[in-house]
């Protein structure tokens, strides 16, 4: 076999191996399908209510457009933040560490490169599913074009795949379940605050602006779904996701380097 | 082994080889390489030459050597902290060696785990059942990792289901199975890929003696129809009754190896003598000079002249309440072990 054919099929297995760990997950998140899918509905409804239109009363145009208009992008984003570093973050430690789903894994052909980045396609589908659930909320509120709105979904399948990646390297280190509020308290909520979620992000002191869009996977998606849900033209769209593109792999090169660390002993 | 076996494992390979079509070839090969080299001589079905596993400061496996053969139930006793469950996980290849060789149907765990692991089941010491998914469904979803396709894999997971009693369980939540149930499970689990070696790690660990006893059977019934079963336990009388062939390890190191019966008989050659452990009978013992060992409020005699201990003791100290009885596994393993608790 050439060496490129070897390539392939040394890449085929580590992806179909992935693929069995994200359809085992499917299949649990299938079984409580309908207790599943109801938050991700609730959840734009909640604060598209009370921050769009309760806040926006008090608010002017932003950027030209009504305040409802100018965050629901910015709340799209962070709902799929939310869900996939979650998934990740809490759900990836309770099947290591609680229901040790890993260990049965791993004492199959699977090996732990293909689980972890099964776990971490996974969160990324659910920050999609969230994406898809909002999308269809706004196009129902009629917040979004339904055309060009449709491409934030892969877009927030990528920067799932960064926001699952962060999360699943914080899971591989913490000490104790508990101390995963840490990095949810200090990373996850400034996060949400600060990229350009309810402000632009322009209105910030210039060095917070460069910080945000060097450390922050949401501020890239933000101003991406915004750019493609009101029309406004972004000139860097293409360094968003060339960002995202690389930080989703080297998140997930390191995830795997800190499990393999922690698990292969 | 049986020929008839030897095919239906070449047939399983062809299936796995479809799946892994760049490394399939040379495990092929190999099978029936080693099906001729059986018939000639016994291959060993894992090889292990003077294992080491070091963690930072620990020495958890210190220079063990062995061979598990074709159609064998081996055991691994031993106290807590013996090394059991780490030879048992390098054996699965999740755990790499520190130094020596492992090898598992003659390849090396190091290189070699995806492949090994296909053929091999293993239950694990914790029940690590899906929770969020049914009996039939902890079976249908695992059977997916064996790349074992769909029709297949439901057809084993009835076979299995019904083999273990869990048919009418099928579509139980974990939660609400029992201890003994969960460990039927997991067993049925682990023959999902009908492998060439089976791994158990405390198989019966707090089960009750029912539950117990239909595990053993279970294994026996494997055993007969020719799988190759490598079992820990601390549980001698498992041991006894089901172990063609055993090491007792203590810190990392093999003190002993053979069959029950051998092992016992090469550390005991009479029966063993129990009486209490009273000042008059040791009096009575030190003055005749016979070795006598104290634990707790008993006193053992192994010695070789036990018949006569035994009369002796009867005609000098009235009133004695004195046990005669047959070494078994348990006295070799204290003999070997010793008495202290382990952490």
């Amino acid at each position: 076999m050439s060496v490129s054919g070897k390539i392939g099929s040394a890449v085929f297995v580590v992806l179909w191996g992935s693929g069995m760990v994200w359809r085992r997950n499917a299949t649990v998140f299938a079984r409580n399908f309908t207790v599943n899918i109801v938050p991700p509905f609730l959840e734009p409804l909640l604060y598209l209510g009370a921050i769009g239109f309760g806040i926006g009363m008090f608010v002017e145009d932003v950027m030209g457009m009504p305040f409802v208009q100018f965050i629901s992008p910015g709340i799209f984003a962070g709902s799929v933040m939310f869900a996939s570093f979650y998934e990740c973050a809490y759900g990836t430690y309770v099947r290591m560490y609680y229901q040790r789903t890993f260990d049965a894994i791993l004492a199959t052909p699977i090996t732990l490169r293909e689980v972890i980045i099964g776990e971490i396609l996974w969160g990324a589908t659910r920050g999609f599913i969230s994406a898809c659930v909002f999308y269809l909320v706004l196009v129902l509120l009629g917040l979004v074009p339904v055309i060009s709105g449709i491409l934030c979904l892969p877009l927030a399948f990528l920067a799932g795949i960064c926001f699952s990646a962060i999360a699943a390297c914080f899971s591989a280190i913490t000490p104790s379940i508990d101390a995963l509020s840490y990095p949810s308290t200090l990373y996850v909520s400034p996060m949400f605050l600060f990229s350009g979620t309810f402000f632009p992000i322009s209105v910030l002191p210039e060095p917070v602006q460069v910080a945000a869009f060097a450390l922050l996977p949401l501020a890239h998606l933000v101003a991406l779904s915004r750019s493609l849900m009101t029309g406004l033209p972004d000139p860097i769209w293409m360094f968003h996701i060339l960002w995202l593109i690389i930080a989703a792999c080297i998140a997930t090169a390191v995830a795997i380097r800190l499990f393999e660390r922690k698990l292969i002993v | 082994m049986s020929e008839k076996q030897s095919l239906a494992d070449v047939r399983f390979h062809l299936s796995v080889r479809d799946c892994f079509s760049d490394i399939g070839n040379h495990n092929l090969d190999n099978t029936i390489g080693s099906m001729h080299n059986r018939n000639m001589e016994r291959d060993p079905v894992i090889e292990a030459k003077n294992l080491f596993k070091n963690y930072r400061d620990l020495t958890a496996v210190s220079g063990v050597s062995f061979e598990v053969y074709q159609g064998e139930l081996f055991g691994f006793l031993g106290p807590n902290g013996a090394g059991k469950t780490t030879i048992m996980r390098m054996i699965q290849c999740v755990s790499p060696r520190s130094s020596g060789d492992l090898s598992v149907f003659s390849r090396d765990t190091d290189r070699d785990g995806r492949i090994i692991r296909s053929r091999i089941g293993v239950v694990p010491q914790e029940a690590n059942l899906d929770p969020d998914l049914s009996v039939e469904d902890n079976i249908l979803v695992y059977a997916r990792f064996f790349r074992i396709p769909p029709m297949e894999a439901i057809t084993r997971t009835e076979e299995l289901l019904s083999f273990f009693e869990l048919t009418r369980k099928r579509k139980t939540p974990i939660a609400s199975l029992s201890g003994g149930m969960k460990r039927r499970l997991l067993l049925a689990r682990a023959l999902i890929n009908r492998p060439s070696l089976l791994i158990l790690d405390e198989p019966t660990i707090g089960l009750d003696p029912q539950a117990r006893h239909h595990i053993w059977e279970r294994l026996m019934q494997l055993k007969q129809e020719g799988n190759t079963i490598v079992l820990t336990t601390h549980y001698l009388d498992e041991a006894q009754r089901l172990c063609d062939r055993l090491v007792i390890m203590d810190q990392g190191q093999i003190l002993a190896e053979g069959s029950p019966d051998d092992l016992v008989k090469r550390y005991f050659q009479t029966d063993i003598i129990e009486t209490d452990n009273d000042p008059l009978i040791r009096d009575c013992l030190i003055k005749n000079r016979i070795s006598f060992e104290t634990a707790g409020d008993l006193i053992q005699i192994k010695d070789a002249l036990t018949p006569l201990v035994a009369d002796h003791l009867l005609m000098q100290c009235s009133g004695v309440r004195i046990i005669r009885r047959p070494p078994t596994l348990e006295d070799v393993f204290l003999l070997l072990t010793g008495r202290r608790i382990r952490e």
